[in-house]
């Protein structure tokens, strides 16, 4: 079958690929691109473990096709750090030990970033909420909570 | 097990993304049955994984302009294209103020990540008896504009739904917007569903109250009741007992026993029979409660 043509931006950078029209983001950039920090954990939009930003709108790169993309700007967890310098939330995720196994750690750092990036002055509650799509088996939560809380204080302190 | 297992796959499929509703309608309608529309796709792709469907065409609405809007009528009213997904209305100034039942019910449809994509119209589209989204439609009088080969339509909300996954929409039809009446003075909505967790869950029952006060007397009620039948229903009853009175024990009392009296639904994992039945009521005192509050407020 024909493939498509798409061009988009992926952290950036113009980006361009073929895909069938029925393969998703997160196919083609795990097995096309080569980009595998996004994961693959249910392929139903339930875990997270695959959340990218199209258009700084969070969304799970699972239930979208490839060729949406077309157009559009793409943000992944290869684009969080800037080169070997970590992004805050990464930084303080590796201090207060907030995962263990790592495969919802993409996902959660991409939605926390999301967040923070929208609500600079999160709730306990609110990190919650936002998070709740966004599934860890292993740390039960707190320490990530405790983590996106802490990085936002910082963040906040680092911006006055 | 192959690398592949589990992926989406589709051996003949196009995709096609017009900037039109005619190109839309006509690629959609040509396809007769073998299409399938795509907006959020926080269905369809889960529907497609799952060998649900297999669609030969997938029309992508999005960059048609008139679904993607959400504009003020002349009348005061809203009118939301059905691709409009959660977190933009949730975004937009002044709709979830006067909508707020409306907004929220759209709002508890999955995740923060599900919010960035689902659609109002995908989900009335779906056809899930438990959809969240559809209830606070129906509450609110909303009317849905469908477009097809033979032109456009208008019909209430509540007459889209066919039963589970079916809708009254006919071929080569296409869900446009929804139009929200111009709200009277003191009128305010609200929407609960009951679920044994706190998010990410299905509704077991799901209540749409739209009511207008007039101090502490109610002028005018509309109530949409989820999860209970095969299609989410208007409660003409409820709302009957609700208008005029001044939601007193006795009115809600009247008015939950309409809500427990219209409920044939199905006995599941979620739920049984005997409690959804009583929590159908339950949920109509308690989302009449906070429409109220609103509506006084307002």
């Amino acid at each position: 079958m024909a493939k498509t043509h798409v061009t988009t931006t992926i952290n950036g950078e113009p980006t361009e690929f073929l895909c069938a029209p029925y393969e998703t983001m997160l196919d083609v950039l795990r097995d096309n691109l080569g980009m595998t920090g996004s994961k693959e954990g249910c392929g139903s939009g339930d875990c997270g473990a695959c959340s990218i930003t199209l258009d700084d709108r969070l969304v799970c790169s699972c239930l979208m096709l490839a060729v949406e993309a077309e157009g559009h700007e793409i943000r992944t967890i290869e684009g969080m750090s800037e080169g070997e310098k970590l992004h805050p939330l990464q930084q303080k995720f590796l201090e207060m030990a907030a995962l263990q196994c790592g495969i919802c750690t993409p996902g959660v750092l991409v939605a926390a970033d999301a967040l923070l990036k929208q609500n600079p002055n999160p709730s306990e509650t609110e990190v919650r909420y936002w998070l709740a799509g966004n599934l860890c088996r292993c740390t039960g939560y707190d320490k990530i909570v405790r983590a996106v809380l802490e990085t936002a204080a910082d963040m906040r302190g680092a911006a006055e | 097990m192959g690398n592949d297992a589990g992926k989406i796959l589709m051996t003949d499929i196009q995709y096609v993304a017009p900037s039109t509703l005619d190109d839309a309608i006509g690629a959609y309608a040509a396809a007769s049955g073998a299409a399938r529309i795509l907006a959020g796709g926080t269905d369809l792709l889960v529907q497609m994984r799952a060998g649900m469907v297999k669609p030969g065409l997938i029309v992508d609405i999005k960059k048609v302009a008139e679904l993607n809007a959400i504009e003020e009528t002349a009348d005061g009213g809203f009118r939301v294209g059905a691709a409009v997904s959660g977190a933009v209305l949730a975004e937009h100034p002044k709709f979830g103020k006067v909508w707020p039942g409306v907004l929220e019910g759209l709002n508890l449809i999955g995740s923060t990540q599900v919010q960035g994509r689902a659609s109002a119209g995908g989900n009335l589209c779906n056809g899930s008896p438990a959809a969240d989204g559809v209830p606070g439609l129906i509450a609110a009088e909303a009317i849905a504009t469908i477009q097809g080969p033979n032109g456009r339509r208008e019909i209430p909300v509540e007459q889209v739904p066919a039963g589970p996954g079916k809708t009254t929409l006919a071929p080569g039809e296409i869900l446009v917007s929804f139009t929200l009446p111009p709200r009277p003075a003191h009128s305010s909505d609200a929407y609960l569903r009951m679920i044994p967790r706190t998010e990410m869950d299905i509704a077991v029952v799901g209540c749409g109250v739209s009511l207008t006060m007039d101090g502490d007397t109610c002028t005018a009620a509309r109530v949409g009741l989820g999860a209970v039948a095969p299609t989410v229903l208007l409660v003409e009853d409820a709302a009957k007992a609700l208008i005029g009175s001044k939601l007193d024990a006795a009115a809600l009392d009247a008015a939950a026993a309409a809500c427990s009296a219209v409920c044939r639904p199905i006995d599941d994992k979620r739920g049984t029979i005997v409690y959804r039945t009583k929590v159908a009521g339950v949920l109509l005192k308690r989302t009449t409660a906070i429409a109220a509050e609103r509506a006084k407020g307002g």
